[in-house]
């Protein structure tokens, strides 16, 4: 119940005021909770999947005195397929509330789950890439609860054979905390079916629901108690957020709600074998808030056992709050919550068979640990690697260019500096842009061999990044090609001498400073395109000529 | 007037038909055992195909044919309340419809069932029109959409002409467990027609329609068929679509077929069976012509099934079983005896354990299919102030007792800590009772036995007593769990009511064996003599 709350809580405001014909009106106060969540939404940080905006370093690895922390993620993924798990409504997040609906997802008497074979290619896929076994039959099992956002009462989920599970996923922590190699299990992967949203009302008088995400397909993905620092978490979650969107299985937008993770905290002394009271952590929006909510909680944990008051730490669900940078109790656990599983009478087995894995194990794309370890290969650095690793659009950007011929490091140089800077600020993806591959290694090609200066080649970069065309193209156009004929330099720098007599004695009296003086003037004749080593060479040889 | 039908005549009749000499079977009619209040007496004829034939020859027209069907709905509606929704205005119209285009020479204007009456029983959707399942819940609830069977009856011409009478949402044996009405048993007012789908049953019985769909999940069309005396005939699982029927324990539900003869049951049967993409669970086995094995009686050879093992269930004859029934169905054994087949006692070693398990599973689904009904999207709605207490209100207020108890036994049985004990042991019996059939069935074609350990019971007899009414569940149980089709003919009479009470014969075969159920079932309705299944409410004028 609490969980959907939260899903509530997500809703973005522009939906909260538009109220559609179709939903029934509920009068419960439920509305509680939406002030902080709406804070928390004010303040949450545009995603930047790399990015991890933590604080400090030192922020990260807090004094711990003694106690560690015991960290293990559960995380929601939202599938982009074309139509939702079990009926063929599409779902369009923030569109019209009710608007992607029919009897099925909304539980309307009769009505059957038809199971979206896209959904156990995704799963499937995942559990690859996450190096899990295949189970090659599972089925569909019943989670019972009520709640206004699960039409039926049940939401259809795996529970005791979920279709992919004992994985592994490996990952590099960014320099700037300290780096290093991780491997995190994964216990399970499952199916299961997303539940609607609740639209509480400003008075909280009563509340709507909107059941356009009722059905939308999601993968559970839940690790083992693994991690112990929230940046390991946060980088857990950053990776799988990685590995959907290289899969193409979701977008994995925190924002929206395509990635969604629970975190749960425990804490012990060192050296003590049996885990210590979990708390579970909701509503982070972020990477850096899941980092930072983590890292808080543990804190709040350890400070608990060293005054004595271990037994205040209880099995609850709290939440983070971004506002105060604390969590909050929720929610207590009263005992076992009783779902009451049984195996979903309607839906048949799902049955694989090792040619559909095959098939499916051959169209996988080259994942992030892999591209990680090829950079790292090739001798770039491991600031370097993460970058391009990051995001699989800049790192297939990247590969095609070396296909074109160019030089890894500056093919990365390229990307990481000039073009990074401006797909921050235009707030572009890489594949966004008018640069091809193609034009990237023409363009490194070109400063290669002397065609244009490096200076040239930024100017020819944001051409070509903002209107597009070819660096050829730009070169002529724009005649910008290097002048690298001494002759032509030799009549330039003799212009320049004899224009500026006064400054040629003085230089001659051993303000020899005064060669850039010459040089800058010379370009400024060139229009920027004189081969500066050939004219400073040149420059220098009539100034020091008697 | 001869004195009310005694089993042991039945018996009589049997072991005197004539001797297997005769190249055709004649029918036996020197026993008057047919009550004489009835009309028409002998074997019972397609209703579909008169109707057809009518309606290609012009010698009637639909409007014509819906208008007989709609003043006896009338005239007899008052006492059986078969119906929670008549709609007598549409079909009236639809008929009109199809004279029209007939009329107008209109291709394919008489489709396979143009101009039949179909009763739908309340748990099906039909768009636009009221489908409650029989509970207060659901009260003014209209569906957006056609079930699949419903949809293929229409598409094949059929009209629907109501909804009829059920136990809230298919629980039950009686149909007093409706929220809305209790139906009489058109053989006696003062009798439960069976159920759940007892409206069905009693419309049929009483030619207020002339077929029905009803469903059957521990038994409910075949129980209610053999208590009205019409032909029942409950498919496969999967045969045919579960896709808009309101769900009471999705593992065994399945949509069934009542008809006031074989040959009208197997051609709803023919329309409403097969593959939909809507429905998982649904088979995608061929469907044939059920109706193409069904020789008319002037064909048959003198022992039409010779060659045919039987097996008769001896779990199903003893202590608890009606003794009248057991004469009809020995009574019944011997008749196919003499129609060539041979006929052995069988033992379903596991047959008792049927009827606990499927309460524990039946009840373990329902209280999952159940939870739907909380008010928040249709449906009633009770204003409360809490969410807790829009769920409850709305459930207590909505749900009849019989309803909520099953809904508290299912959730109780799948409660953690209770759910080995339970749900998993019941799963356990089930696979047992799975495997006795089978075993049973490599060595038999078809097993029979009784419908029900009893004719038709007085109304008010076993409401108070849900223990006995789910023990009257026996005889049909384990065929759900077992997936199994099974079709019930009417067999004969016990002593009871104002001129004797009808007896179905359950006949059961191995998955998808509708087609020889029906054929066997056909042939012994056709040669049986001396019986006629029309009930005396329809001789009164």
């Amino acid at each position: 119940m609490a969980l959907t709350l939260l899903r509530g809580m997500r809703t973005p405001v522009s939906l909260r005021s538009n109220t559609g014909l179709f939903f029934n009106v509920l009068r419960p106060r439920l509305s509680h909770f939406t002030t902080r969540a709406e804070s928390a939404q004010a303040t949450e940080p545009k995603a930047v999947p790399k990015s991890i905006q933590l604080a400090t370093k030192e922020a990260a690895e807090q004094n711990t005195q003694g106690f560690e922390a015991i960290i293990g993620i559960e995380t929601h993924v939202q599938l982009s397929t074309v139509t939702k798990a079990f009926c063929s409504c599409p779902y369009d997040y923030g569109s019209q509330p009710n608007s992607t609906v029919c009897p099925t997802c909304m539980g309307h008497p009769g009505t059957l789950p038809v199971l979206n074979e896209r959904v156990v290619e995704c799963a499937v896929k995942l559990g690859l890439a996450l190096n899990c076994e295949i189970s090659m039959t599972s089925k569909f099992d019943r989670k019972q609860y009520f709640y206004p956002d699960l039409p039926k009462g049940y939401q259809i989920s795996q529970f005791d054979i979920p279709i992919a599970k004992k994985g592994y996923v490996d990952l590099d922590l960014p320099v700037e905390f300290g780096g290093g190699h991780r491997k995190f299990g994964i216990t399970r992967v499952h199916m299961e079916e997303d539940a609607g949203k609740l639209l509480h009302s400003e008075s909280g008088s009563y509340s709507q629901v909107d059941l356009n995400r009722a059905g939308v397909p999601l993968l559970e993905i839940v690790s083992e108690p693994d991690m112990r620092t929230g940046i390991e978490a946060a980088e857990y979650g950053a990776e799988l957020q990685r590995i959907v969107r290289y899969l193409g299985v979701s977008n994995g937008n925190m924002q929206e709600g395509s990635l969604r993770c629970d975190v749960n905290v425990s804490v012990r002394p060192v050296g003590q074998s049996e885990f210590g009271t979990k708390v579970e952590i909701k509503n982070m929006n972020s990477f850096s808030e899941i980092n930072r909510a983590i890292d808080y909680e543990i804190s709040r944990q350890i400070m608990l056992h060293k005054e004595g008051q271990a037994d205040q730490i209880v099995q609850e669900t709290r939440l983070w709050d971004e506002s105060s940078q604390k969590t909050f109790t929720m929610r207590k656990k009263e005992g076992l919550v009783n779902y009451r599983y049984f195996p979903e009478p309607d839906l048949p087995e799902v049955v694989l068979t090792t040619d559909y894995i095959d098939e499916i194990s051959k169209s996988m794309p080259e994942l992030p640990e892999a591209k990680r370890r090829r950079y790292e290969n090739m001798g770039l650095s491991m600031q370097d690697v993460l970058f391009l690793a990051n995001d699989d659009n800049v790192a297939h950007f990247f590969d095609s260019t070396l296909e074109y011929g160019a030089d890894a490091k500056l093919a990365c140089n390229w990307i990481m500096s000039d073009i990074a800077a401006y797909l921050k600020n235009e707030k572009l993806s890489i594949h966004e842009t008018k640069l091809t591959p193609l034009e990237l290694s023409e363009l490194i090609a070109s400063i290669k061999n002397g065609t244009i200066s490096g200076k040239i080649g930024k100017e020819i970069l944001f051409e070509l990044i903002a209107k597009g065309g070819t660096v050829k193209g730009v070169i002529e156009e724009k005649d910008l090609v290097q002048i690298a004929d001494p002759a032509a330099i030799e009549a330039m720098v003799d212009k320049v001498i004899a224009d500026n007599p006064k400054q040629l004695e003085e230089y001659r009296a051993g303000k020899t400073k005064l060669q850039g003086f010459f040089a800058g003037q010379v370009m400024k004749a060139s229009k920027g395109k004189a081969n500066p080593v050939l004219l400073n060479k040149i420059l220098g040889e009539k100034l020091n000529a008697k | 007037m001869p004195p009310p039908l005694q089993a042991h005549r039945l018996l009589i009749s049997h072991r005197r038909l004539p001797t297997p000499a005769r190249r055709r079977l004649t029918a036996v009619s020197s026993l008057q055992s047919a009550p004489a209040t009835t009309l028409a007496p002998g074997p019972a004829t397609s209703s579909i195909l008169s109707i057809r034939e009518s309606l290609l020859s012009g010698e009637r027209t639909a409007a014509n044919i819906t208008s007989d069907y709609l003043s006896r709905l009338r005239r007899t509606e008052p006492s059986l309340r078969s119906f929670i929704h008549v709609a007598d205005a549409a079909a009236e119209r639809e008929a009109e419809e199809l004279d029209r285009r007939i009329a107008s020479g209109e291709k394919d204007a008489v489709g396979p069932l143009a101009g039949v009456l179909v009763g739908v029983k309340d748990n099906l959707c039909t768009k636009n029109m009221p489908s409650t399942g029989g509970s207060r819940i659901l009260d003014g609830y209209r569906p957006a959409y056609d079930a699949t069977a419903v949809r293929r009856l229409r598409e094949a011409g059929a009209i629907v002409v109501g909804k009829t009478n059920l136990d809230e949402f298919g629980m039950g044996s009686t149909t007093e467990g409706s929220a809305f009405q209790v139906t009489t048993n058109p053989w006696d007012d003062s009798r439960v027609p069976g159920g759940s789908s007892g409206g069905s049953a009693s419309a049929v019985s009483a030619r207020q329609c002339v077929v029905s769909l009803g469903s059957d999940t521990g038994g409910s069309v075949r129980q209610p068929a053999s208590f009205c005396g019409v032909v029942g005939l409950k498919p496969t699982y999967g045969r045919v679509s579960r896709f808009g029927l309101m769900a009471y324990a999705s593992s065994l539900d399945v949509v069934g077929c009542f008809g006031s003869s074989v040959f009208d049951t197997a051609t709803i049967l023919s329309v409403v069976a097969g593959h939909d993409k809507m429905d998982s669970t649904s088979s995608s086995q061929d469907v044939p012509d059920y109706t193409s094995e069904l020789v008319s009686l002037d064909l048959l050879e003198s022992k039409p099934l010779n060659g045919l093992r039987i097996g008769i269930i001896q779990e199903t004859l003893g202590e608890g079983v009606d003794t009248g029934v057991v004469s009809s169905i020995k009574g019944a054994a011997s008749y196919l005896e003499q129609l060539g087949s041979v006929v052995d006692e069988v033992s379903l070693p596991s047959f008792s354990l049927g009827l606990p398990a499927y309460y524990i599973l039946a009840s373990s689904e329902a209280s999952s299919n159940l939870s739907r009904y909380d008010g928040i999207r249709y449906g009633r709605q009770v204003s409360a102030n809490d969410l807790n207490e829009i769920y409850g209100e709305s459930r207590a207020n909505g749900l009849g007792h019989e309803v909520k108890m099953r809904i508290l036994m299912g959730t109780y049985a799948l409660s953690a800590g209770y759910y080995d004990a339970y749900y998993k042991r019941a799963q356990q019996v089930r696979t047992l009772v799975k495997e006795s059939f089978k075993d049973a069935l490599e060595k038999y074609d078809i097993l029979i036995s009784p419908a029900a350990p009893s004719a038709a019971y007085k109304i008010g007899e076993k409401i108070n007593d849900p223990l006995a009414m789910y023990a009257g569940d026996i005889m049909t149980v384990n065929v759900n769990l077992a997936g199994l089709p099974a079709l019930v003919v009417p067999c004969g009479f016990v002593e009871g009511g104002p001129v004797g009470l009808p007896v179905g014969l359950q006949m059961i075969g191995s998955p998808f064996s509708e087609g020889s159920l029906l054929r066997v079932g056909h042939i012994f309705e056709q040669t049986l003599q001396n019986f006629s299944f029309v009930p005396p409410l329809l001789a009164e004028r």
